[in-house]
């Protein structure tokens, strides 16, 4: 009984970390190519819309979720082109986007706020789930839980191990060097914000499809800006990010087991909990300079102006 | 030098220029629901020699498409205008945020020539009491508060009603015998519902408890899902919920437990799920309020109105609730209508087996309004609001 309930606290903690870590793993790779995407919270809620009216009409989750990354990416090539094209301020930028998503979402959204999705069947892997233990533990997630312990994995490797993070990491880091060895900064970036922005995609058209199946005007309730302060709080590492993401998951649950077992604490308290611990590990960070100095991109924010 | 100013210019403006164009797009937001298009254009086409039509403005504290507390108000704000028609012109501004930009949406009411107002959540409190000082000649209507003046008062809805008989319907439907509310803000209203649900549940399941659980928000349903999938998995069956999105219900629909529709019908956000929607219906007090204004009757007052007066009810019972159970909810309403039956009617024990209400005694609306302990059967503490 106990070790049920301990369980299905570890696998409510990862679903509930799951949006925040595609989130913050595709704001990562904007940050890596010296990007700041501010507008992450806007992403998240014209994916989430996206998403569901996509699902609404097709009843195809597959087609929602691949919907909600193209109108994030979409959004975030015209961020990208008003960056690092047009050299906009990119705090300023950011916000636009943010202001401008959740506003946009609610607009187009009006007319979903009453629908509903069809019923789909329980995601389990057949046989698996069944085993005693860590079977339901393991092995009944939606696949995008098991995508986002991939992609994090496979960024990874990308961004340490290959030619191509490699150059990704210049971009951030200096691109004026890079830009001096010929590679084209300026387009490398447009990508890599294109692609983070469809990562923040996927995570927002999750929560609106599959892990809250529906939709309401602000839906996301500033989980974009958590994933904002998770990269940092990753030190810009994919691993941390989803380390994080499901510590951060963990902790919000917490909050709610522990107030469903009666336990006496003031859930003023146990509300601050997640954000509390944030704060915590983001001062431990910055207690030690050459952690965040030897990761952060030293350009990060800078808009790069060839001459 | 020059150059670079201009492109400073030109690196601000476009960011502005979004904004703005963001923002614009949030006050188109209720464009969709427009008045029907008879109550601008008759007055002016077939009677001229009417007097001016009434101007009412609404100030919601959420969106109108939240399915739940501000989509009930403006259902009845649409009722108004078309039982008043060409009378009344009724406007509306949603997701007022509930501090000081209220004053400011009130005041930009008065200024476009409103003269009865409605703020439908506590937190305009304060601001409308402010502008009512200033504003003599505009009614104020402040929902679910306590301070009135000589032209602001305040109506609100007996919500508990609706919770107890709710209660009623999971006590007979519970197999487990653990109940879960996911509940928003540790105010007397939330708690008085808490227990009055849990009162219900006792009067068919005698050993029915309540779990609770604060998301300490009226709104946030990714967290309200989370609490309820909490709530499931500590073993409870049947959940309520006190806060505004139909994302607790559509958890439990999930997970093959059960749940409520509460404020509005939420019948399909939860096809087997859905056991009952506790509804509020603003209409019958908001018509009356409009023909006081019309008529001249308009006096500063309090209004707490339940099932007697239609202005709560349980509706939309599935096939799945028991013949018993429904039986009983009507029997209750019935007496709630005639007065006969008391939801907060003695003997009632707190947590602790103090006895609150003696038996034979029925509480009054005062005791009612301060309620800020847990009935036997609820489990865990209030959390302490001060």
């Amino acid at each position: 009984m106990q070790l049920d309930s301990l369980a299905l606290l570890l696998a409510a903690s990862v679903n509930s970390g799951t949006a925040l870590a595609l989130a913050a793993l595709g704001l990562l790779v904007n940050e890596r190519a010296g990007v700041l995407n501010l507008g992450a919270e806007g992403l998240l809620l014209v994916a989430a819309i996206a998403g569901f009216a996509t699902a609404v009409h097709t009843h195809s989750e597959v087609l929602a979720l691949l919907a909600g990354a193209a109108a994030a990416a979409v959004l975030s090539l015209v961020f990208a082109l008003l960056v690092v094209g047009l050299h906009t301020n990119q705090y300023a930028t950011g916000l636009a986007l943010s202001l401008f998503g959740a506003g946009f979402s609610a607009f187009v959204g009006v007319p979903y706020t009453q629908e509903t999705l069809t019923e789909r069947a329980p995601h389990v892997v057949p046989g698996l789930s069944r085993l005693p233990g860590v079977g339901p533990l393991l092995f009944s997630f939606h696949p995008i839980v098991y995508l986002t312990v991939l992609l994090a994995v496979g960024l990874s490797w990308f961004l340490f191990r290959s030619k191509r993070g490699l150059l990704l990491r210049a971009v951030g880091e200096s691109p004026e060097a890079a830009h001096a060895l010929g590679y084209p900064v300026r387009r490398i970036r447009v990508l890599a914000v294109v692609a983070g922005g469809a990562l923040c995609g996927l995570a927002g058209a999750y929560i609106s499809v599959v892990y809250t199946p529906l939709w309401v005007e602000n839906l996301v309730a500033g989980k974009g800006w958590i994933a904002l302060a998770l990269t940092t709080f990753a030190t810009w590492r994919p691993a941390r990010v989803l380390f994080g993401a499901y510590l951060f998951g963990g902790v919000t649950m917490l909050e709610l087991h522990l107030q469903g077992e009666g336990v006496d604490l003031p859930v003023q308290f146990l509300t601050m909990l997640p954000y509390v611990s944030t704060i915590v590990v983001l001062v431990l960070i910055a207690r030690n300079p050459d952690w965040i100095r030897a990761n952060m991109p030293a350009s990060l924010g800078k808009a790069f102006h060839p001459s | 030098m020059n150059r670079l100013s201009r492109r400073r210019l030109f690196e601000t403006s476009i960011p502005l220029a979004l904004v703005a164009w963001s923002q614009t797009s949030c006050n188109k937001t209720p464009a969709p629901t427009p008045e029907p298009p008879a109550a601008s254009a008759e007055p002016v086409a077939s009677a001229p020699a009417q007097p001016a039509a009434l101007k009412i403005a609404f100030a919601y504290v959420g969106p109108v498409g939240d399915a739940g507390w501000t989509f009930a108000h403006d259902r009845a704000r649409k009722e108004v205008q078309a039982e008043f028609g060409a009378k009344v012109t009724t406007t509306f501004v949603e997701n007022v945020p509930e501090a000081a930009d209220a004053e400011r949406v009130i005041r930009d009411m008065i200024k476009q020539g409103n003269t009865l107002i409605f703020g439908t959540t506590f937190g305009y409190m304060e601001p409308m009491l402010r502008v009512a000082g200033d504003a003599k000649n505009v009614k104020f209507e402040h929902a679910t508060g306590y301070k009135t003046a000589e032209n602001m008062r305040t109506y609100d809805s007996r919500t508990y009603e609706g919770a107890y008989l709710a209660g009623v319907v999971a006590g007979a439907v519970t197999k487990s015998g653990t109940l879960g509310v996911v509940a928003s803000i540790p105010i007397p209203e939330v708690i008085r519902n808490i227990d009055s649900f849990t009162l219900g549940a006792q009067s068919m399941n005698p050993k029915a408890k309540t779990k609770v659980i604060w998301v300490n928000k009226w709104f946030d349903p990714p967290k309200e899902g989370e609490a309820a999938q909490t709530l499931i998995n500590q073993g409870a069956d049947v959940l309520m919920q006190n806060t505004d999105s139909s994302a607790v219900l559509q958890t439990a629909e999930k997970a093959g437990k059960f749940g409520f529709g509460w404020d509005s019908d939420m019948s399909k956000f939860g096809p087997h799920a859905h056991l009952a929607s506790a509804i509020i219906n603003w209409g019958p007090y908001y018509k009356k309020a409009v023909k006081d204004a019309l008529e001249g009757s308009w006096k500063s007052e309090k209004t707490w109105w339940g099932v007697k007066d239609g202005a709560i009810d349980l509706v939309s019972l599935s096939a799945t609730v028991p013949a018993e159970a429904k039986a009983k909810v009507e029997q209750i309403k019935a007496g709630l209508k005639d007065g006969s039956f008391a939801v907060w009617k003695g003997p009632i024990l707190d947590q602790t087996g103090k006895e609150v209400v003696k038996a034979g005694q029925t509480a009054d609306d005062g005791f009612m309004l301060g309620i800020n302990f847990y009935v036997k059967g609820v489990e865990g503490k209030v959390p302490s609001s001060g």
